[in-house]
Order: C-alpha cells, then sequence, then structure tokens
C-alpha cells in the first residue's frame, strides 16, 4: 500500500469507526499514533493504521465486527508494558487500547472475587480488595502499571508463582469479545465452567484469540505474616542446590530468588540493599502464612541454608529490613543497565534440577565469549533471566551476544525446559519457537488459532511462528537506555 | 509390550479407526465409566500404557503414563512427603491418572490445591489422526505456544487420548486436623465463607446433616491455634474425607439423579438444592431434586453456575451444561481440530462433539 491509498483507507476506516465510537477516541493523526508505536520491548516500532481507545463494551463489538467485516487486524492493548512486543502496532491494523475500560465492576468479600475491567492496574485490584483482608496474588513485577487486561493475555507470574500459581491459576472467568463480535463468557463463577476449559486456553494466548473484556479474578486472604532470608554463597552451583534443599525440606516458599556476584553488586551499587558483595550467589527466601507457621519456616528455612553451604544466612529484623532485601532484586534489571551500554535480556525456563549445570554452562559461554553475564533467577520455579552484557557500538559484539542467548535458550529447550517462562513469544521470540516445537505442533497451534479467528486478524505475526519462517533465526537485544518505563521494577 | 511399541500400537489403533471412521471409546482404569454419556464403541485400552517416567521430589514435577493408578503414584509421593494436591475421586475402582486428568474432577482440597487444569504442566497426546504431539513439559512457568495441556483438562478424551501427563506436586501438610461443628447449612455457609476469607489453613470445608466438616492442613502450631480459635470435635478422625472424595458417604448411595452444581461459593440456598451436601466450602453442591433439568439448569445459570446430571441420568437428558451458541461452535472447531473424523469418545460430553 502506498502512502496516499493508506491515507485514504485511514481516513475512510476513521469515518466508519467514528460513526460507532465518540469521536476524540478514534485517533488518526501521526502525533496521535506515535505514542502507541511500541509497547515495553522498545527496539521494534510500527505506526498502527489507527487507534481506537473504546469507552464500553459495546464499542469494543462494533469495532470488532467492523474489522472483522473490512478485513482489518486488531492488536489489542493494555498498559503497553510488555517485553516481547505482544502488543507492537501492524502497520495496517488497528490498535486497541483497553485503557478507558478501567473500572472495578465489583468486590464480592464472600465470594473471594473481583470483576474488573481488562484496564485496571494488577496493583489497583489489591488495593481495592485490601479493606477485606483479601488480596490478588499474581504479581509481575510491572504490577503498579501494567493491566489485568495485559496479565490474561501474557499469562503473566511475578516472584511468587511457585506457591501461588501464575495468573491461569488465579482467575474464575472472562466475558470475550470474539472478532466477529460476540460476546462469549469462559469460565464461570464457581471454580469452573462448563465443557472444554477454555479459559485456561485464552490465558496466555497473546491477543491471538479474542478480546477481554471482564475479568473474575480470584483473592486470596492476605498472609498474617511474610519472612525473608537472605544467604549467601561462595559458588554459584553450591546456592543452586541449597534451592533443591529447600523444597526437598517440605517448604513451600512464596519467593525464591537468586542472584548471581555481577547482577547482586550492580544492585548494591545502585540500591544499597545491603547485600554481601564478596558473595558468588545469594538467595532470598520469603516464607508467608500464618504467624507461628512463618516462625517455625523460617528457622528451618535457615538451618537448610546453612547446611547447605551458605557462607551468611540474615533475616530480615523488620518490615523495612525485609523491603530493602526485595529492592536489591526488584532492581537488578536497572542496575544491569547501569554498568553496561546494552544487555540482552533472556526469560528461559529450566527443570531446577539442571540449575547448577545450566548457571556452570552459562559461565563457559561467557568466558568463551568474554562477554559477561549477569543472573537473575526465580530459582524457586527454574525462570531464568540471563542479561548478557554488550557495547553495540564495538562491531561484531552484539552478533556475538546474539550467539551466547541463542546457545543459552537451546540449552534450556535441551534440559527439558522453554524459552519463555513469562515474557511471552510476542514478536521477540517467534523465531526460538522453531527451536522448541516441531512442525505438527506449531501447525496445531494454528489450526487452533483459525477456531477462534478464521481470517487470522488477531494479532497477526505474533506468537507462533508460521512453518516457513522457522527457516529464519533471529533474537532480540534490548538496548539498555531503550527500555521503557524505567522507572517500573522488572524482574 | 515395551511402553514405546504400546504407545505405537494405540496410535496404529487411532489411525486405523480414523480411517474407517469407526468411534473409539477411550478406556483408563474404567472407574468413571458411568461420568457422561455412554459411548457404544470399540474400546482404546489405555491402562497397559502405565509407569512413572519421571519424579524428582526436590522438581515437585512427576510424570507418568496415562494408565498409571492414582494409588501408585500417590504412594510414591507419599514416600517423599508430597501429594497430588487435587485429591482425584477413585471411586470404588482404581483410577489412572490419565482419567484422572481428563474428567478435570477435583476431591475436597480443591478450592485450595487446584484442580487438574492448575496443575498439568505438559501432556503427551494421541490425537484424532493417530499422531503423538508434546505440549507444555516439565516447568512450572512456560508460556511458549498455547496452553494445549490444561485444555484437556476435563475434556474427557474427546480431544485427544492422554499418552503421558507431566503433574506439578505439592508438599503434603505436616499434621492434618478434622473438626466437626453441629451447624444449619445456612449457619455452616456463613461461616465456610468467613474462614474462607481469613487466612486460615483451611483445605476442606463440607456441610451435611447439620454438621459443617473442616479440615485444617499445615504445619503443628498454625493448625493447633486455629483449631482452638474455631471449636467443634474432632469427627470421626479423617475418613469421613476419603469417603467424601471417593463418594463412598451414604449421601452418595441413592439411586436417584445426582446433580453437581458449580457456583459462586456465597449463593444461600437455591430452590432446586432439596437434599444438599455443600463442598468446596460453598462452590461445589452435590443436589437431589423434584425439579426438572430445565429448572435447575435455568436457576444455576442465573447465578454464573453450571449444573452437570452427575450421576443416574435418565439417558436422554443431557448431562453437561448447555453451552450457548458461541461457546459451542468454538466447541466443534476445537474437536475438527483434534479429531476431524470425529471418533474419539463422540457424545460423550456434547452430542456436537
Amino acid at each position: 500500500m502506498n502512502e496516499i491509498e493508506r491515507t485514504r483507507q485511514r481516513e475512510t476506516l476513521a469515518g466508519r469507526l467514528r460513526a460507532v465510537i465518540d469521536g476524540p477516541h478514534v485517533l488518526s493523526l501521526p502525533e496521535e499514533l506515535k505514542p502507541y508505536e511500541c509497547d515495553g520491548l522498545a527496539a521494534y516500532r510500527v505506526i498502527p493504521l489507527l487507534v481506537v481507545l473504546p469507552g464500553s463494551v459495546e464499542e469494543v463489538r462494533a469495532t470488532l465486527r467492523i474489522c472483522h467485516a473490512e478485513g482489518i487486524a486488531v492488536v489489542a492493548r493494555g498498559a503497553g508494558t510488555g517485553l516481547s512486543g505482544g502488543a507492537l502496532p501492524h502497520e495496517d491494523g488497528i490498535l486497541l487500547s483497553l485503557a478507558r475500560l478501567n473500572r472495578i465492576v465489583s468486590i464480592e468479600p464472600d465470594n473471594c472475587c473481583a470483576r474488573v475491567q481488562p484496564g485496571v492496574r494488577n496493583l489497583a485490584i489489591s488495593e481495592a480488595a485490601k479493606p477485606h483482608g483479601l488480596y490478588y496474588a499474581p504479581d509481575p513485577s510491572s504490577q503498579i502499571a501494567c493491566s489485568i487486561g495485559g496479565n490474561v493475555a501474557e499469562n503473566a507470574g511475578g516472584v511468587h508463582c511457585l506457591k501461588y500459581g501464575l495468573t491461569v491459576n488465579n482467575l474464575l472467568g472472562v466475558e470475550m469479545i470474539t472478532i466477529e463480535g460476540e460476546r462469549v463468557t469462559l469460565g464461570g463463577g464457581g471454580l469452573d465452567g462448563p465443557g472444554y476449559d477454555l479459559l485456561a486456553l485464552i490465558t496466555g494466548s497473546e491477543g491471538m484469540l479474542g478480546v477481554v473484556v471482564e475479568v473474575m479474578v480470584k483473592l486470596l486472604p492476605i498472609p498474617q505474616r511474610a519472612q525473608v532470608a537472605l544467604a549467601a554463597f561462595d559458588e554459584v552451583e553450591t546456592a543452586g542446590r541449597a534451592v533443591a534443599d529447600i523444597i526437598a525440606a517440605g517448604i513451600l516458599p512464596a519467593g525464591l530468588e537468586m542472584m548471581d556476584n555481577p547482577s547482586l553488586r550492580a544492585a548494591e551499587d545502585f540500591v544499597h540493599a545491603g547485600y554481601p558483595t564478596d558473595a558468588a550467589a545469594i538467595l532470598l527466601c520469603e516464607v508467608d502464612g500464618g504467624s507461628e507457621e512463618v516462625s517455625e519456616d523460617i528457622a528451618k528455612v535457615r538451618q537448610r541454608l546453612l547446611d547447605s553451604g551458605a557462607t551468611e544466612v540474615r533475616t530480615a529484623e523488620d518490615d523495612t529490613e525485609r523491603a530493602r532485601f526485595w529492592a536489591g532484586r526488584k532492581a537488578a534489571f536497572p542496575a544491569v543497565g547501569r554498568i553496561s551500554p546494552d544487555y540482552y535480556c533472556m526469560d528461559g525456563t529450566i527443570p531446577r534440577k539442571h540449575l547448577p549445570q545450566v548457571l556452570s554452562e552459562i559461565a563457559r559461554y561467557s568466558d568463551e565469549s568474554g562477554l559477561r553475564v549477569a543472573n537473575v533467577f526465580h530459582a524457586g520455579d527454574g525462570n531464568l533471566h540471563p542479561l548478557i552484557l554488550y557495547d553495540a557500538n564495538n562491531p561484531g559484539e552484539l552478533e556475538l551476544a546474539e550467539e551466547v542467548g541463542g546457545r543459552i535458550l537451546e540449552l534450556c529447550v535441551e534440559v527439558g525446559g522453554t524459552i519463555t517462562g513469562e515474557h511471552g513469544v510476542g514478536l521477540e521470540k517467534i523465531n526460538q519457537m522453531c527451536a522448541q516445537f516441531p512442525p505438527e505442533e506449531l501447525q496445531m497451534f494454528h489450526d487452533v488459532k483459525a477456531v477462534f479467528d478464521r481470517k487470522g486478524l488477531l494479532n497477526p505475526g505474533k506468537a507462533i511462528p508460521t512453518l516457513n519462517r522457522c527457516a529464519e533465526f533471529g533474537a532480540m537485544h534490548i538496548k539498555a537506555g531503550d527500555l521503557r518505563f524505567p522507572h517500573l521494577e522488572r524482574f | 509390550m515395551v511402553e514405546q511399541d504400546i504407545a505405537q500400537a494405540l496410535a496404529e489403533q487411532v489411525r486405523d479407526a480414523a480411517g474407517r471412521r469407526r468411534p473409539l471409546r477411550l478406556v483408563g482404569l474404567d472407574s468413571k465409566d458411568f461420568y457422561g454419556h455412554a459411548v457404544e464403541a470399540e474400546p482404546l485400552q489405555l491402562g497397559g500404557h502405565s509407569g512413572i517416567t519421571g519424579y524428582e521430589p526436590t522438581e515437585l514435577v512427576m510424570t507418568a503414563r496415562a494408565g498409571t493408578p492414582i494409588a501408585q503414584i500417590e504412594a510414591a509421593l507419599a514416600a517423599n512427603g508430597q501429594m497430588l494436591a487435587f485429591e482425584p475421586p477413585v471411586f470404588t475402582g482404581t483410577a489412572s491418572l490419565g482419567g484422572a486428568v481428563a474428567s478435570g474432577l477435583g476431591g475436597p482440597r480443591r478450592p485450595w490445591g487446584g484442580a487438574p487444569r492448575d496443575l498439568v504442566l505438559g501432556i503427551t497426546l494421541l490425537d484424532g489422526r493417530g499422531r503423538i504431539l508434546r505440549f507444555g513439559g516439565e516447568v512450572m512457568k512456560n508460556v511458549a505456544g498455547y496452553d494445549l495441556s490444561r485444555l484437556m483438562a476435563g475434556a474427557l478424551g474427546t480431544l485427544g487420548a492422554l499418552l503421558e501427563v507431566s503433574i506439578k506436586v505439592l508438599p503434603a501438610p505436616t499434621i492434618e486436623r478434622s473438626l466437626v461443628l453441629n451447624l444449619s447449612r445456612d449457619r455452616a455457609l456463613q461461616l465456610m465463607r468467613e474462614l474462607a476469607r481469613q487466612p486460615a489453613p483451611l483445605s476442606a470445608a463440607c456441610h451435611l446433616d447439620d454438621s459443617l466438616h473442616l479440615r485444617l492442613s499445615g504445619n503443628a502450631a498454625s493448625v493447633a491455634a486455629w483449631e482452638k480459635q474455631i471449636g467443634g470435635d474432632a469427627g470421626d478422625g479423617g475418613d469421613f474425607w476419603l469417603r467424601l472424595r471417593n463418594h463412598g458417604l451414604a449421601f452418595f448411595e441413592s439411586g436417584r439423579p445426582l446433580w453437581r452444581l458449580s457456583v459462586p461459593p456465597a449463593t444461600p440456598r437455591l430452590d432446586c438444592e432439596q437434599q444438599v451436601l455443600t463442598d468446596w466450602a460453598g462452590s461445589q453442591r452435590w443436589v437431589y431434586s423434584s425439579c426438572g433439568a430445565m429448572e435447575i439448569r435455568d436457576e444455576v445459570a442465573k447465578i454464573g453456575g453450571h449444573a452437570i446430571l452427575f450421576r443416574h441420568g435418565d439417558g436422554k437428558t443431557p448431562v453437561f451444561h448447555p453451552l450457548g451458541s458461541v461457546r459451542e461452535r468454538l466447541h466443534r472447531g476445537l474437536k475438527q481440530t483434534f479429531d476431524p473424523q470425529g471418533i474419539l469418545n463422540p457424545g460423550r460430553q456434547y452430542a456436537s462433539i
């Protein structure tokens, strides 16, 4: 399409949409479209044909009906904090922002649930539930800004997944609009819905199957107390084994996080969390629950960590110290961004038992390439965020980082893991999907999409590679300076 | 036959049936044959595909072939202080892991421990074309591709035969205590909901015949503290929960149609609930009713729930709750995708799939 045709199409479509949507909420001017050109993965930028901000479910339906009739691509967007380019616009499609659907419809304390619109921020749900002694458990690091609709699309995690599960484990139902504009309830008011578990299928489907316009989330009682232990190790492998030892003791920590020396030093320099900077690795182990339970568990954790070879174990004296222990971990990404011109963030998951092996392999790749790697792990559930440090201004270094990243991902798949634990495939990891799934499984994904979206209009080109594309292979590099919303915690 | 050969033979049987468009009735260990509509077809015997293929307690993951008996799995887990958190009902027979996942049923711990769909991490699936496919994996966090593993939980084998399942397992609580309080249904429901809102170590809450049965699970100090706060007496020492899980209580002995209502937990007594056992702190209600199927389904649907004619249906009344046109279309589309010849358990769940 040339620019003239494009402009004409833009104006025609805008006109049609303005007939069903309040005029100012159909954006078509270049300066209006620009802010929507990317999500949290700022290296990819595309200006959409139009941005539409519906103010009601009916407006969402009307928009989708028009797009379906006209064959226009639709990319849904929540708060735009995603890290894999899942909300990257399509140049010939509309960007459907759900930001105006931001109402908490109801909090039902007796049913331990909340009914919210997709644009409601993750943390806002817990804030609204707090007076009832309840909260919403999944806590992705961007939770002050990210929206629940985006959380559903990505099956967002956080640091408490091992004990409390992912988004999929904390939903009761969603109201979804199909590409044809029909409204359908998936899940229900009870703990299950009739027929196939379409709620589970929709969760994490990256906006490829439908547009969620209401979410019913489970609320949990706020734990009476939480306590965190910080343990130092003089070998990364020892720390890895300590993780298994804690699980073997029958403890299910609320959070179990690991940082290696490069990342803990970067974090310490940045936020002064009080980390022992001479340690090869630290573990943060949080337990929560009833007061008595926490006292007992934290004593057990402490003993286990010492038995496993920790050189030092500290338990937080009070909530201020607990917050400080966590502050370093939560600031790890921006902290690493301060010590290197660029870094490449990975999101693999591996079976925990391979942690020591994978760590030493990563160290070997690092030595061989001469590139530093700072490792930040959700160690409890095996979700690794190795950050490969490089400088794009040095010729060849970007390609080298890419190669190291590729080797790490291959290693994750090789040991029985996955290329993405929580950031999603989006556009970023679409090529790596080819390494994880054989053609028959990939084709099955395409066929499932076609059941929901025969014309392939919802978020085209994301999440599932075409079989042809699998011939290609690329990887994405984040310019440290380009990480959007640098004030948000990323972990 | 070695296991690889069993899987290949099963695949061959499905390919053959697909080629001839002859339906197959999926059978694990045959403990839940009563559930859903009868399928008159040649059996696809999955019970022989058995055995735990991977279990390392520190991983909190077990992988087993679909025909592995639940009892074998639970024994292996118990030896390591772990459990299947969804407490799969095994009824009177020996249930298999594949059947437990395919039926999607959870026991008394379900509101706190999750359902099969919450715990399934990966599957090996034999689809309706006779292809062996793998989805998900053995890790807790995995967002690569659509979650087709969880989709199989509760699909009653209509989208494929499970050959192997990887499932998240959890540490078993240090101690468990049962409490019984003499309370009317309304008072009991109120108390169950109050407790569900507090950080109490509840792992089961059921009301039957003017008795509220509670189970507390956790470490000693926490359970003792809540035991004291809640009061009541110790009941029959824990057998109640096993009998509830497997429908071995006298309540379930009736030959009348047994309804399972899945509703928002705080829902007050419904008109159709004439004889009721309230489980899952209010979310799951087992009901005998003189109301007609339509009446029951209408009343439950109004509050966002659904109703299953769990046992002793007349063979004509649909067992599962109507889907409505959009969901129905999506179900048919998925069925067509996984089982284009419509040979896997046709009609067991809905006539159209």
